[in-house]
């Protein structure tokens, strides 16, 4: 069993092995593309693409952590984590996952690193204490996660930063960052760098990045802080459905009060809505069983850097009532709403890519197929 | 100072866990147990809103993702004295219990199982017999011949792809592995089933809390309203929602985990007779029948255990300085009036110190144990190190005559064919956990009912917001929160100064029992458990130390999570 021979069947090989039929591999292809927001047609495309694949090399390194991302990952349902990890992927290195322990565990890092050199995915969650920092505020097996990282990126194809501890420090950076926190992209400049951000990230955000990177074999489009336009391209504001009775004046004032009751516009209890860009609104939670709004709840804005040292979680941010979608847009690029301003000048490229997109969902592509 | 055997990363875990024993042979002398990563969300905390409280600590771990959120809450809610409506009570105690049935079944099966199941000697099962095997003990009905070999054909597969993934490196055909390849081939079938039952169990989580990981709370009771007449709040359709999760995690533990414990343990019988550790356990008490923390009215009782003596239940206060201690003697920490006593968490002192303590530069090879040793404090009840968890829960209900607990106990131990001593152990403790949940999932099914009740009578209330408001607070108040998270006895303590955070401290279940040793030199829980007749097939694949530390469901990011640099500042504040 320790040695480990070249793959020598492809990934739709695999599948058809494994029983699972054309019909379900073209449903999963489909859920794929509309993860994507891609039209219908280009499913055939997919199956092709992912028929030939070999499952890459993926080492997940977790360093200032609470595992919520390892957790969110495993309630993707499609594709399912024992989908992802026993026909998409090869989970070369996960600790949370993995049967090896100890030296053996670092060893099958090291395995995966020389076998896939130049080729592997590096997956980071949690921030990372700096070069500056002491080294010994996170080691695994006595190494510090600065060494680790800077050691398991150097020959890898690219790293993909999953949840916002590792996309921009996250809360180990909150003020006053007592452990000298840093983010993947503060510290890996010489390899694209993808931030995932959420805390933690929508399960199917997670590997829906996954899959476009298996499916295409290069990295999705990003925005100003290098997340997937296809899942942050938005703001939870434009796509809730909550929103009407926002631009109605109609708005809860309390949690369980009559407006609550209502689903009215929880803007005046905090909702960070209007300055959060992520798919929650439209993808939803659990399976799509719901999202923090949907069950009363402000939006926290958990996918925005420095989220955490922003408004209070129940202070409305300061944007007029009433204004439209535009207002707002300029309102945060003059500095209304603090720290907005940079992603207001990302939205005027990603307004375009937008225009040029054809959102479509599950449903809908598996009633074409 | 001698070699030790090292394991680290000690995986299949939450967070950064390092094992060192020391050898006398083949049979570990001395365990030591270190955290080995901090983040420093008390310090983080300080000077926010204690409203927002919750989110940040809630972050201190995704794994027992609700169980900070909701110490916090209750810590900021006992400082307001504010009580909650019983239908948030309610609503809480449903997201606890989905807690525990999620992460209880999910660490059985992809965190502890890997250590009894050999994946590899699945391949050479029968599937036919293996299907024989599933029905002798569960009516579960994906046991059919073809579903064993469907399994059976993946998992080859896979294998024979050559990229083992997550199974790479396992300790495959160590001699500890004592299932027959049938039970191998029907656990890693359950392995594979969990992965996708408990997508469906977090559900509930989402429909309360909006998301799961990291549900959403609020101080003053839960922030989705009940409306049977609205499209957008909990309704008919939810409570058939909820009705239709709870079915599916009472059936999953009453065919397959329950069976599944019951099955592998008979082959490991020998697991009953180590690991027990400290013989000291302790509970905080949780799931309450009415709006307020009232321990009368508790599920899980509080209290006690001292040295295995179940006849006496030992009373704790939170609140009492002298009760509960943390010590720094062999922590990361300084503590500005001596490394040598304890502090009571309101008077907390928490001041990084990795160089000046002892800390090993990386990279290292060994911990200077005799210095500082790791990122976790030592937690201490009146100077007694304690075992906290599923263990001492059911212990607990055990001795204050909890009838279904003593009833499942019975049962187990004499399917088992085990004495009453065999709980005191690794097996035991794991056993503990099933049972537990089995409680659980069943006290379910009344919580709903209890709440649906309120909703027939007209209570709709989910929220309190007379103390919303902080203009309302006391300039200075002070409040502990606590609750039975699934490893244990979890305690937040808050200091609240003008309306903003002053002081904030946790003392988390991993922390009692992965601490390192205290000023006395008393061991941790973990270290006991390892030190008690732990001998080593082979020093090079320590599946043994793995089996008892895995027992307890390591979360060490909870456990290591604490900091303030800037000063030792202590706060003295009366109630007010």
């Amino acid at each position: 069993m320790a040695n480990l021979k070249t793959p020598d069947k492809t990934l739709g090989e695999g599948l058809r092995e494994i029983g699972l039929s054309r019909r379900g591999f073209l449903k999963f292809c489909a859920a794929t593309a509309s993860m994507m927001a891609l039209p219908p047609n280009l499913v055939p495309a997919i199956a092709a693409a992912l028929e030939q694949a070999r499952r890459p090399s993926v080492i997940w390194l977790s360093f200032q952590e609470c595992t919520g991302c390892t957790e969110s990952l495993t309630r993707s349902h499609s594709p399912s984590v024992e989908n992802l990890i026993l026909d998409l992927v090869s989970l070369d290195y996960h600790h949370t996952l993995q049967a090896a322990a100890g030296e053996a565990a670092e060893e099958a890092r090291l395995q995966a690193m020389e076998a896939n050199r130049g080729q592997y995915l590096v997956i980071v969650d949690g921030s990372i204490p700096g070069p500056d920092a002491n080294p010994g505020y996170s080691t695994v097996a006595g190494h510090s996660n600065y060494d680790i990282l800077m050691e398991t990126v150097e020959h890898a194809a690219a790293v993909i930063a999953v949840g916002t501890c590792a996309a921009f420090g996250g809360l180990p950076q909150a003020k006053p960052n007592p452990t000298g926190a840093m983010s993947v992209m503060d510290l890996v400049h010489d390899k694209p760098v993808i931030n995932v951000s959420g805390c933690p990230p929508i399960p199917m955000v997670i590997t829906g990045v996954l899959a476009h990177y298996l499916t295409f074999g290069r990295l999705p489009e990003l925005d100003a802080y290098r997340r997937p336009m296809a899942f942050y391209g938005q703001s939870i504001h434009d796509r809730c459905y909550r929103r009407p009775f926002y631009d109605k004046g109609l708005f809860a004032e309390s949690f369980d009060d009559a407006g609550a009751k209502l689903g009215w516009c929880l803007y005046r209890l905090g909702c960070k809505g209007p300055t959060t860009y992520n798919a929650c609104a439209t993808m939803r939670w659990n399976s799509g069983t719901s999202w923090p709004v949907e069950s009363g709840h402000p939006c926290l804005g958990c996918s925005e850097p420095g989220f955490w040292d922003d408004a209070g979680f129940y202070e409305p941010v300061s944007v007029p009532i009433g204004v439209t979608s535009k207002t707002l847009i300029e309102g945060a690029a003059v500095g209304a709403v603090a720290g907005a301003g940079i992603a207001a000048l990302a939205r005027k490229a990603k307004k375009e890519a937008v225009a040029n997109r054809q959102p479509v969902t599950i449903d809908e592509l598996e009633q074409k197929l | 100072m001698s070699e030790r055997l090292v394991v680290d990363p000690i995986t299949r875990i939450e967070g950064h866990l390092r094992i060192e024993a020391q050898l006398d042979g083949s049979r570990i002398a001395q365990a030591y147990s270190s955290g080995t990563s901090v983040r420093g969300i008390e310090t983080i905390l300080k000077g926010r809103d204690p409203r927002d409280a919750w989110g940040f600590a809630q972050r201190i771990c995704g794994v027992c993702t609700l169980v900070h959120g909701m110490a916090s809450v209750r810590a900021v809610e006992d400082a307001l004295r504010i009580e909650l409506p019983a239908n948030a009570q309610l609503i809480r105690n449903l997201m606890i219990g989905a807690q525990f049935v999620h992460d209880h079944v999910m660490h059985f099966y992809h965190l502890h199982a890997l250590d009894w199941v050999d994946v590899v000697s699945a391949l050479s099962a029968d599937p036919q017999a293996t299907s024989d095997l599933a029905q002798s003990i569960s009516a579960w009905p994906k046991s059919s011949p073809g579903y064993f070999a469907d399994t059976q054909k993946r998992i080859r597969t896979f294998v024979e792809s050559g990229q083992l993934g997550i199974f790479a490196n396992g300790y495959w055909g160590h001699p500890a592995y004592k299932l027959p390849p049938e039970a191998n081939l029907m656990a890693v079938a359950h392995y594979l089933e969990a992965l996708a039952w408990q997508r469906d169990a977090a559900r509930l989580h989402a429909i309360f809390g909006g998301k799961n990981p990291h549900p959403n709370f609020v101080v003053g009771g839960v922030p989705c309203p009940i409306d049977l007449d609205s499209d957008s709040a909990i309704n008919a359709k939810r409570f058939a929602e909820v009705r239709d999760i709870l079915q599916s995690m009472q059936t999953f533990v009453d065919q397959v985990y329950v069976p599944d414990t019951l099955a592998i343990a008979g082959f490991y019988k020998d697991w009953a007779e180590r690991g027990e550790g400290l013989g000291n356990f302790m509970c905080y008490g949780d799931l309450p029948g009415t709006g307020s923390m009232d321990p009368a009215t508790f599920l899980f009782p509080r209290g006690v255990i001292l040295d295995r003596d179940l006849s006496t239940i030992h009373e704790i206060d939170l609140h009492d300085a002298s009760q509960i201690q943390e010590f720094v003697a062999h922590s990361w920490y300084d503590y500005e009036s001596g490394n040598d006593q304890g502090l009571h968490p309101y008077d907390g002192e928490t001041n990084l110190e990795y160089d000046g303590r002892g800390g090993v530069k990386p990279p290292y090879t060994q911990l200077d144990v005799d210095q500082g040793y790791s990122w976790m404090k030592s937690p201490r009840w009146k100077g007694q190190a304690m075992e906290v968890g599923p263990l001492a829960r059911v212990l607990m209900l055990h001795a204050t005559g909890h009838a279904q607990t003593r009833e499942l106990v019975e049962m187990t131990l004499s399917k088992l064919d085990l004495p009453v001593e065999a709980l005191f152990s690794t097996l035991g403790r794991t056993a503990a956990r099933t049972l537990e949940t089995k409680i659980m999932v069943d006290a379910m099914h009344g919580w709903l009912d209890d709440l649906i009740a309120n909703v027939k009578a007209g209570d709709t209330r989910t929220f309190d917001d007379s103390l919303w408001n902080p203009a309302s607070w006391p300039s200075e108040a002070r409040g502990a929160g606590y609750m039975e998270a699934p490893r244990g006895a979890l305690g937040h303590w808050i200091l609240i100064r003008d309306g903003r955070i002053d002081n904030y401290q946790a003392v988390v279940p991993s922390t009692w029992n992965a601490g390192p040793r205290d000023v006395a030199d008393q061991a941790g829980a973990y270290e006991a458990a390892l030190q008690d007749n732990h001998e080593l097939a082979d020093v090079k694949q320590p599946i043994e130390i793995l089996r008892t530390i895995h027992s307890f469901d390591p979360c060490i990011a909870c456990a290591v999570h604490l900091t303030d640099p800037e000063s030792g500042e202590r706060m003295q504040i009366r109630v007010t």
